[in-house]
């Protein structure tokens, strides 16, 4: 029984973040498109985490060298994703006061 | 130190949702990129800690993690600072290919220590294969789609990499690199030949696919890409039973293809127009002929109609951007409304090379974004406008969509200029749209021609203003 939760949780999790993410987007005005593609975009370099666990598992020079490339990618995707996506949304203003 | 992980990656998963969530209203949206910054700054330290690394640590990796992580993470920081507004689009499609890229290479890893020793699961090593071909194909097809608005020259020519028989080429890439993976998953020692093919082929699919796309049909790809990527980061995290990347994964999965359907929507062609035809391949016969003449006008003679109109909609599109013409703009809307002229601003939703594209310009340049109003909030006041200012837009506003069925845009929604009781139209020359076609609006009667480049034009049109007095 355990096994089939196991086995079944990730499946739980794939259909409720998958609602979540569809809800997100489909309240968001048009004008928050290009930066909410940004973010999302900036989201999605977790896979830097990811790219660690493979490269702190590496043994031979080979994986090391293909997990060392994957760090460097998911670090870009992370670090350029935000500072583009901040950049753009700290242009958005309201002509009545600013509110952050 | 499993709990501390696992901890952690709950508060990031929490902290991406809520920062998206707070995304989606522009007075929240800024909190909204530092929440989810935090998440991820937390969810990278404590992953140095990781269970599945410290079970056996390796002092070298650690020295080539923080080395990727300093390099990988200059570089982008350095070009996100650097980059001007107007090229945001071709950066997003880099940073994630990246993304992509690294689940490519999580996968590469994953798949090159499983052969031998210990056999892991079938149902894992689908799950692995199927994320490195699709973060591989968004790594390769986003680097072609930043080359392609990069405008850099190999990609200039979008004639050139179109040829018969293209589509079957490309079926026959991704089956071979689809067999090549089950083959990799389903026999459990596959050599490290056979997965370097599989990568070759799945990269040169990716780059394929994207290769004979139009410049103005990328955001819909970069976007595709984008749902891609996150799929292929949800799938790796399955592989390395990692939930923070499960679940902020299938969200960008899940959002990017809405995303991709509804801009897709807005130029009224499905994913799959865009991705497998082009546009000279459209449109069911002739054309019909545009009659009249182009009446060509000065900036000043149009800025004094403008300032003594009782209402302006202005319609921004990509020729506004690529003149950076954004601040002129609202400089002289400025001195209109200071003429208690009612300025509004009209975005079509694929104005610019993005939804949204416009209007980050427009933010850029100091316009308050309760004047500028979505295709839907504002076609009906056109009706009610003295002057419609149309910059460096052309195909949103052709009236051919709504009347003319053998035009490539019928049926595309437009923004109804020619409503308006006077028209002016910034150009930079008199050659036609994207979509190769002449637009009826030009020649109407209402219609004035303000030739030039939008930047100069909004300049002459201050001092015609200034001028009055």
């Amino acid at each position: 029984m355990e096994a089939v939760v196991a086995f079944f949780s990730p499946i739980y999790i794939l259909m409720l973040a998958g609602i979540l993410g569809y809800e997100i987007i489909g309240k968001v005005p048009v004008i928050l498109h290009t930066p909410l593609m940004s973010g999302t975009n900036f989201v999605h370099g977790i896979v830097l985490v990811g790219a660690m666990v493979a490269l702190g598992q590496a043994v031979t020079p080979l994986e090391q060298t293909i997990g060392f490339l994957g760090v460097l990618l998911g670090a870009g995707n992370a670090v350029g994703g935000y500072f583009v996506t901040e950049r753009m949304l700290e242009m958005f203003k309201s002509s009545k006061g600013q509110e952050k | 130190m499993g709990y501390l992980i696992e901890t952690v990656y709950f508060l990031t998963a929490a902290l991406f949702i809520l920062g998206l969530k707070r995304m989606s209203h522009p007075t929240t949206a800024r909190s909204g990129i530092v929440w989810a910054g935090y998440g991820m700054v937390l969810a990278t330290v404590v992953s140095f800690v990781h269970p599945q690394i410290t079970a056996n640590i390796i002092p070298t990796n650690y020295v080539l993690m923080v080395v990727a992580i300093a390099i990988g993470g200059a570089i982008a920081w350095w070009g996100a600072k650097k980059v001007p507004m107007t090229a945001m689009p071709q950066m997003i499609a880099i940073y994630n290919g990246m993304g992509g890229g690294a689940a490519a290479a999580i996968a590469a890893v994953e798949l090159l220590k499983n052969h031998g020793d210990k056999v892991p699961q079938t149902h894992i090593l689908i799950m692995a294969v199927a994320g490195a071909l699709i973060g591989a194909v968004a790594f390769s097809g986003s680097v072609v789609a930043f080359g392609k608005l990069q405008e850099l020259k190999f990609f200039k020519d979008d004639a050139k990499f179109r040829f018969t028989g293209q589509q079957k080429a490309n079926a026959v890439i991704f089956g071979a690199a689809v067999l090549l993976g089950l083959v990799i998953a389903l026999s459990h020692s596959a050599s490290g030949a056979l997965i370097s093919v599989f990568f070759l082929l799945a990269l040169a699919f990716g780059a394929m696919m994207a290769l004979p796309i139009g410049g103005a049909d990328m955001p819909v790809v970069i976007s595709l890409f984008n749902a891609f990527t996150g799929l292929a980061v949800a799938l790796e995290g399955f592989v390395l039973g990692n939930s923070a990347m499960i679940i902020a994964g299938i969200i960008v999965g899940s959002s990017g293809t809405l995303l991709t359907l509804m801009m897709a929507k807005a130029m009224n062609r499905s994913v799959s127009n865009v991705l497998f035809s082009n546009w000279a391949a459209l449109g069911s016969g002739e054309a019909q002929a545009v009659t009249g003449s182009l009446k060509p006008m000065e900036p000043p003679d149009a800025a004094i109609q403008m300032a003594y109109a009782s209402k302006v909609i202005i319609v921004p599109g990509y020729g506004m951007a690529v003149a950076q013409a954004q601040h002129k703009i609202w400089e002289m809307c400025k001195l209109l409304i200071e003429r208690d002229v009612v300025v509004k601003f009209a975005i079509h939703p694929v104005a610019g090379r993005m939804p949204g594209h416009m209007n980050v310009l427009l933010a850029e340049a100091g316009v308050p974004y309760d004047l500028i109003f979505d295709m839907e909030e504002i076609n009906e006041e056109f009706l009610t406008a003295d002057v419609a200012l149309v910059i460096g837009a052309n195909d949103v506003v052709n009236p051919a969509a709504r009347t003319d069925k053998a035009s490539p845009i019928y049926g595309m929604p437009i923004l109804n200029v020619d409503h308006a009781k006077n028209v002016q139209v910034i150009k930079r020359g008199k050659g036609v749209g994207f979509a190769g076609i002449e637009n009826a609006l030009f020649f109407a009667d209402n219609t004035r021609m303000v030739y030039g480049d939008a930047q100069k034009v909004a300049a002459g049109m201050i001092q015609g203003i200034k001028d009055l007095g």
